[in-house]
């Protein structure tokens, strides 16, 4: 591939890392001084990363669709005979889109966190571990390798491991912590197994050599590739079986909680395999599994979060369900990656409005999650009522909210594969109708049930103002990507686009869909909104007290691995102390028993010495005289 | 004269010499019965050069003379050493030197 030099805008590539970068750097090198203008240096690097991505965007709409693909060598990093990698970036139009959702959404969380985390002692440190996600993040999105694409994989780790802990006094949030990142790591070990056999298979990590000799590989390889890839997107974006973690996440910040456990970091996984799609497209079976885990995830997502009645967590049931939602277009082949990132983009922005809106109504209610503290909150919180109706109209699918189209295209993808994968979709859609009605119910509308001493208020502008720039967002974003920026043939060039033939017009899916979303609406409006709302949690059917315990997620992870771990650390505990340490300790034991007893012949009486010396001689010549003879 | 009765003499004179050592207290005794070992090697090196007819034996002779002279002034000087400390020429009263 030559690369074609680029002038102006576009070859600052590497500044839209270097930017959140040098700012996590300063904020988290130069200590407590740096609280008072360290959160607005934060602000401004990431703002800065934005515009530079929206110049890049007009820049790149100049050039002719086959130019758009852009890469940029910073330097050479590993070279050992034929195998080479560099640091370069690739931008193209799906990292472009990537880049826009993580600076501009990220700059929005930034400066809402400027409220959200005005009192608190180490906000510099906050922002620079925010400042370090983003960096991370682009990074990540920009490699134009997997080595490369796997270090961002792996800082985006660490930024969510240090800001689910950024409460680090709390037990459950260093536990919470330290559960994601372990978890993570079992999805990082797919990918890193999926870089080696990528070096074995295609001597090069590159995408474009990967990718350009892919179709020569057999179809095993591509298989256990896709399989691979497939268990880090499942840890990454909190897939099936991976899932645990991201409820316990929830423990960090909110801001934390929409910019990367709603919005872009557990996207990663879905960016992973839309990037890899000529892997997945010739390997059928990793397509399959792709669908397959993708269908568990929405509606485990989706009933654990009909059953929660943390206000967070319920959020975070949603998000595993959408980003099921994701996993499930991108495993439908070319006829879904383009509503995959669709589908991401929309819902990055509508669930980041919803959390940022989750967050205001705990900033006003002394940091209650419980949903059923709440209630009648709509007159008190307007703005944050009127921004949350549109991320809730957004995420159910109304039009012509974002999520609607988004949604939409994926249901419709997916009667394109077959009936089956589509009735799930809609009937997990109906089910997202429902929950999020009983969030919204239960939040904003029904009788007063605030704790005596709560007082709620609206949230400062500063806070509010994202949230209204996210709420138009919700709104708008979904028909200005479909009409206007016509996301599929913006796309098309990198993840492919194919449309099949549905049995039913395009309409009846739609009306469908909305028809099925409507009842679960109306379920949920009649059970929490028309009822009263019981301030103590009733004790529900089992699959409500299944859900209330993530489905039984740690049981089964306790059962399956830490069970089994922790008994054979006893049994090589057991092993060690008594077979090794007796083996060791015995020999030593029988020498110094030995040498106890020997050391009695040193009696301190001369004679008792010559006496020895004489025997000794007697021996040695009678010895010498028997071997003579 | 037979040189072998020689050796019989000095290997009693050595017998004498060993025993004493090994059953006397006195560190005196014990000192005599030393230099009596040592010359009765003394003689058995003179028999043997005899015996030989070379001056091997006799040369070593000389050795072990000078030898034992040198050990006389080191082994009295400790025995007189002890004794003051002591008040005694037991050779099993100073047994400090053990397990």
């Amino acid at each position: 591939m030559t690369v074609m030099p680029v002038e102006g805008v576009l070859s600052l590539i590497w500044l839209l890392i270097a930017l959140p970068l040098a700012g996590a750097v300063i904020l988290l090198f130069t200590g407590r001084q740096s609280n008072k203008w360290g959160p607005y240096l934060g602000v401004l690097t990431v703002v800065s990363s934005a515009v530079l991505g929206i110049l890049m965007l007009i820049a790149m709409l100049d050039l002719p669709v086959e130019d758009r693909t852009i890469t940029q060598v910073a330097y050479q990093w590993v070279f050992a005979g034929q195998f080479t990698v560099d640091v370069a970036f690739q931008l193209d139009q799906l990292s472009l889109v990537f880049v826009l959702l993580i600076t501009i959404v990220g700059s929005l969380i930034h400066i809402y966190s400027l409220g959200y985390m005005a009192h608190d002692p180490d906000k510099r440190k906050f922002f620079g571990y925010l400042n370090l996600f983003v960096a991370a993040m682009l990074l990540l999105v920009l490699a134009n390798n997997y080595l490369l694409l796997y270090v961002g994989w792996e800082g985006v780790g660490l930024a969510s491991y240090l800001l689910i802990g950024f409460y680090q006094a709390k037990k459950s949030a260093a536990a919470a912590a330290k559960k994601a990142f372990i978890i993570n790591r079992v999805g990082d070990v797919g990918l890193s197994l999926a870089i080696m056999l990528m070096f074995v298979t295609f001597g090069s990590v590159t995408f474009s050599d990967v990718f350009g000799s892919a179709t020569n590989a057999s179809e095993g390889t591509l298989t256990a590739l896709g399989l691979l890839l497939l268990l880090a997107a499942a840890g990454k974006s909190a897939q099936f079986p991976l899932q645990a973690w991201l409820l316990d996440a929830m423990e960090g910040p909110t801001p934390v909680s929409a910019l990367i456990h709603a919005a872009t970091m557990v996207t990663a996984g879905v960016y992973l395999i839309a990037r890899s799609n000529v892997i997945y497209n010739n390997a059928e079976i990793a397509a399959t599994a792709v669908i397959v885990v993708a269908l568990i995830t929405i509606y485990m997502g989706a009933v654990i979060a009909s059953a929660k009645d943390d206000i967070k967590k319920s959020l975070a049931g949603s998000t595993m369900s959408q980003i099921g939602y994701m996993m499930l277009a991108v495993g439908l082949g070319p006829i879904g990656y383009v509503f995959a990132i669709f589908h991401l983009l929309t819902h990055g922005v509508f669930k980041a409005g919803l959390f940022l809106g989750a967050g205001s109504v705990m900033h006003g209610m002394n940091d209650e999650v419980n949903m059923r503290r709440y209630g009648a909150l709509r007159t008190v919180m307007v703005i944050t009522f009127i921004t949350f109706m549109a991320g809730y109209l957004a995420i159910i699918g109304i039009p012509p909210f974002s999520g609607f189209w988004s949604k939409d295209e994926i249901v419709h993808a997916a009667f394109e594969r077959n009936v089956f994968i589509g009735t799930a979709t809609v009937l997990a859609a109906g089910i997202t109708g429902f929950y999020m009605t009983r969030m919204v119910a239960m939040t904003f509308f029904g009788k007063k049930r605030w704790e005596p001493d709560v007082h709620p208020h609206e949230s400062p502008k500063i806070m509010t103002i994202p949230l209204i720039i996210l709420a138009i967002g919700s709104t708008l974003l979904g028909m200005a990507l479909l009409f206007w920026g016509n996301i599929e043939s913006w796309l098309e060039p990198v993840v492919g686009y194919e449309s099949q033939p549905t049995p039913l017009p395009t309409s009846a899916y739609i009306v469908i869909t909305l028809v099925v979303v409507i009842i679960g609406a109306i379920i949920g409006w009649i059970t929490y909104a028309r009822r009263e709302v019981p301030i103590v949690a009733p004790r529900g059917n089992w699959l409500t007290r299944a859900a209330r315990k993530d489905l039984y997620g740690d049981a089964v992870n306790h059962a399956i691995v830490v069970a089994p771990t922790n008994y054979a650390a006893r049994s090589l505990v057991w092993f060690d102390s008594r077979i090794v340490d007796g083996f060791v300790n015995g020999s030593a034991a029988v020498v110094g028993g030995l040498s106890g007893r020997l050391r009695r012949t040193q009696s301190g009486f001369i004679r008792s010495y010559a006496l020895s010396m004489v025997g000794g001689a007697v021996l040695v010549i009678v010895a010498l005289v028997l071997v003579r003879i | 004269m037979n040189p072998s009765n020689y050796i019989i003499l000095a290997s009693l004179l050595f017998t004498i010499g060993a025993v004493g050592v090994l059953v006397r207290r006195n560190a005196i005794i014990v000192f005599m019965s030393v230099e009596l070992m040592l010359n009765a090697a003394n003689l058995a090196f003179v028999a043997f050069a005899r015996m030989n007819g070379n001056l091997d034996g006799q040369t070593v002779a000389f050795f072990v003379m000078v030898v034992a002279a040198a050990e006389v002034v080191v082994g009295l000087a400790i025995i007189v050493t002890v004794f003051r400390t002591r008040q005694s020429a037991s050779i099993d009263e100073p047994n400090l030197l053990k397990y």
